[in-house]
């Protein structure tokens, strides 16, 4: 029962807490893409992978009072904070997740900024692709964010080394 | 004259409760409708199950794509001459706005969800497979079917021609809400299109409203709103499809045991492989879906001719609501208690979340989360729709989320009165 709002709080556990919603969509997609077992659906919008699932259902966790989602106003956006309740612990311990162990790639995540992560998920997108036509295609569908060279080959490290740690793990 | 310019001798119109009439002039257009991949749609009901609800919506995708076709082809008239819009892209977005649900399947929802499929891949592969659609758009030009898939897939580099059909306030979307209200008989779910239409403009890579179109674009969030609420998530139709959902895993689960079917799933099997082929997947309608649903009522396995009989005649589940924060001990010795009883509680006793629904109403989210609607201030300016707008910033501020057990009242009720196990089962379901 609710299996996947358990995965989903187990993943909160693990980040102990989220700052940003792009951020937190990336993560997910990103490990949903290395074999992590979510079953939310993603679809490719103006940002990248994107999926309203994920929105809808980290709602429903806000609403059950499991996690706490702080608003904060940043001008002209906000932006959102997430943090793991007493509730939300307590529930865990009730509903136990079957995700498997995956806290050093969340952490590995967490520690990355949202743009470098926008490029993850995106290439990762592409991952029917050649690199070389992955690369190129970002560079079309994300004009405005001028990725350079260097942050495309961090990118294409950054998804070894978590293809890694999946292997290993 | 080349393919992609030919126009038919005279206009073809197809009469439609919505928009009156839609109307195609270009050969290419005509000659895609006639495809047996798009009049398949016809064979795909647009909303599911929610036909046991409302039994008026026996709508089907091909009628609600050629009624996104028809928005778009408005909205361009409307674009002609205007700065930022580039009139070469005309065909593609017709097309693309034509074939955008060309990949889904028979109550595709629950196939997806069961069967880990994703209906943007399948259009994708008809589109660029050796289909008859395939067919047509090569002969428009070298590339063409490619860049009609990416526009569907939203990957297309010019983001305003990917906003005509998929964006917060796209064709699509327009399309459904009033087509799904016709057809179900609701009174909400009505705004007025055409002034939408009228104060759309187009910008770089995105549609926007003029802000003196505010009014019109409130009328379509709060129909996006209401429609969600009284008709998508409707507890009537989420029962069937939780039926309809656990038909499917119990047919898989029994061919993977080797049980031996009365009525083999023929047309499934490569769905339990999880290997299906494009043309398995065109062949799968959901005409033949409930073929198989009424001839597997007389199957051995009670639990697949119970569901079976269940979808088939609506003898749905009853439902309670649920607090999983409150009550998830109590859904846990519900579980065990239908055990008890003899009721696979994997099949007999569900939880139904509103995330679990394919629809969603309008949130403006954080930047660089997804694009909302902007409004085209007088001095040109972009303000977010619910910065403008109180009674969208009430809706979307306003957090509403849901949850519901479903399970089968008849056969507990046919348990004797005094077994320990009714009296707490319906204690805990609230329903003694």
């Amino acid at each position: 029962m609710l299996r996947n709002h358990a995965r989903l709080m187990r993943f909160f556990v693990d980040a102990h807490d989220i700052i940003g919603r792009k951020k937190l969509q990336k993560m997910i997609y990103i490990l949903k893409k290395i074999d992590v077992p979510f079953d939310e659906k993603f679809a490719f919008h103006f940002y990248g992978p994107y999926s309203e699932e994920l929105t809808l259902r980290v709602e429903e966790l806000c609403n059950l009072g499991f996690i706490a989602e702080e608003k904060q106003d940043k001008g002209h956006y906000f932006q959102y904070h997430y943090t793991v309740t007493d509730a939300g612990t307590a529930f865990l311990e009730q509903a136990p997740d079957d995700l498997p162990v995956c806290y050093d790639k969340v952490n590995l995540l967490k520690l990355q900024s949202s743009r470098f992560l926008e490029l993850v998920a995106t290439l990762l997108f592409f991952d029917d692709l050649t690199k070389d036509e992955a690369e190129d295609k970002v560079k079309h569908v994300k004009a405005s964010a001028n990725f350079i060279k260097e942050e495309f080959m961090s990118a294409w490290r950054f998804i070894a080394e978590l293809r890694d740690k999946g292997a290993n793990a | 004259m080349a393919y992609r310019d030919q126009q038919l001798k005279e206009e073809k119109v197809f009469k439609d409760p919505v928009h009156r009439y839609i109307h195609v002039r270009d050969q290419v257009i005509w000659d895609l409708i006639g495809t047996r991949e798009f009049q398949r749609l016809r064979r795909i009901k647009q909303l599911g199950t929610t036909f046991l609800t409302f039994h008026g919506a026996e709508h089907s995708r091909f009628s609600h794509s050629l009624g996104v076709y028809e928005i778009v082809r408005r909205i361009l008239t409307n674009f002609q001459g205007r700065e930022h819009w580039n009139p070469d892209q005309r065909l593609l977005c017709l097309a693309a706005a034509l074939l955008h649900d060309l990949g889904h399947g028979p109550f595709s929802h629950s196939f997806e969800k069961v069967f880990k499929l994703d209906h943007e891949d399948y259009t994708k592969a008809i589109i660029l497979g050796g289909t008859e659609i395939n067919a047509v758009l090569r002969r428009v030009e070298q590339g063409f079917p490619e860049k009609v898939a990416e526009v569907i897939n939203k990957t297309y580099e010019d983001k305003l021609v990917v906003s005509l059909i998929s964006s917060q306030i796209d064709a699509d979307r327009m399309d459904y809400l009033l087509r799904d209200a016709y057809f179900t008989g609701v009174s909400y779910g009505h705004f007025d299109m055409e002034r939408i239409l009228r104060v759309m403009r187009p910008l770089e890579d995105q549609m926007v409203v003029k802000q003196s179109g505010m009014h019109a674009v409130e009328d379509y969030i709060m129909s996006r709103y209401q429609m969600y609420w009284q008709v998508y998530f409707h507890p009537v139709s989420r029962s069937a499809e939780v039926i309809l959902t656990k038909i499917l895993h119990r047919v898989k689960e029994l061919h993977e045991a080797g049980y031996l079917f009365k009525h083999e799933p023929k047309h499934f099997l490569s769905f339990f492989a999880g290997k299906v082929s494009l043309v398995d997947y065109i062949n799968l309608d959901e005409n033949i879906v409930m073929y198989y649903f009424q001839a597997w009522i007389n199957e051995e396995d009670e639990i697949l001719a119970d569901l079976c009989d269940r979808f088939t005649n609506r003898r749905l589940f009853q439902y309670v609501e649920f607090s999983p924060d409150r009550q998830i001990k109590e859904s846990i010795e519900l579980y065990q208690l239908f055990e008890q009883i003899g009721l696979n509680p994997e099949y007999y006793l569900v939880d139904d979340s509103s995330s679990d629904l394919p629809y969603d109403f309008y949130r403006p989210g954080e930047e660089g989360e997804r694009l909302p609607i902007h409004l085209l201030t007088p001095k040109g300016d972009l303000l977010e729709l619910s910065r403008a707008s109180d009674i969208v910033e009430s809706i979307s501020g306003k957090k509403r989320t849901d949850h519901k057990l479903y399970y089968p009242a008849d056969l507990i009720e046919r348990l004797p009165d005094h077994q320990p196990e009714k009296v707490r089962i319906k204690e805990l379901l609230g329903i003694g």
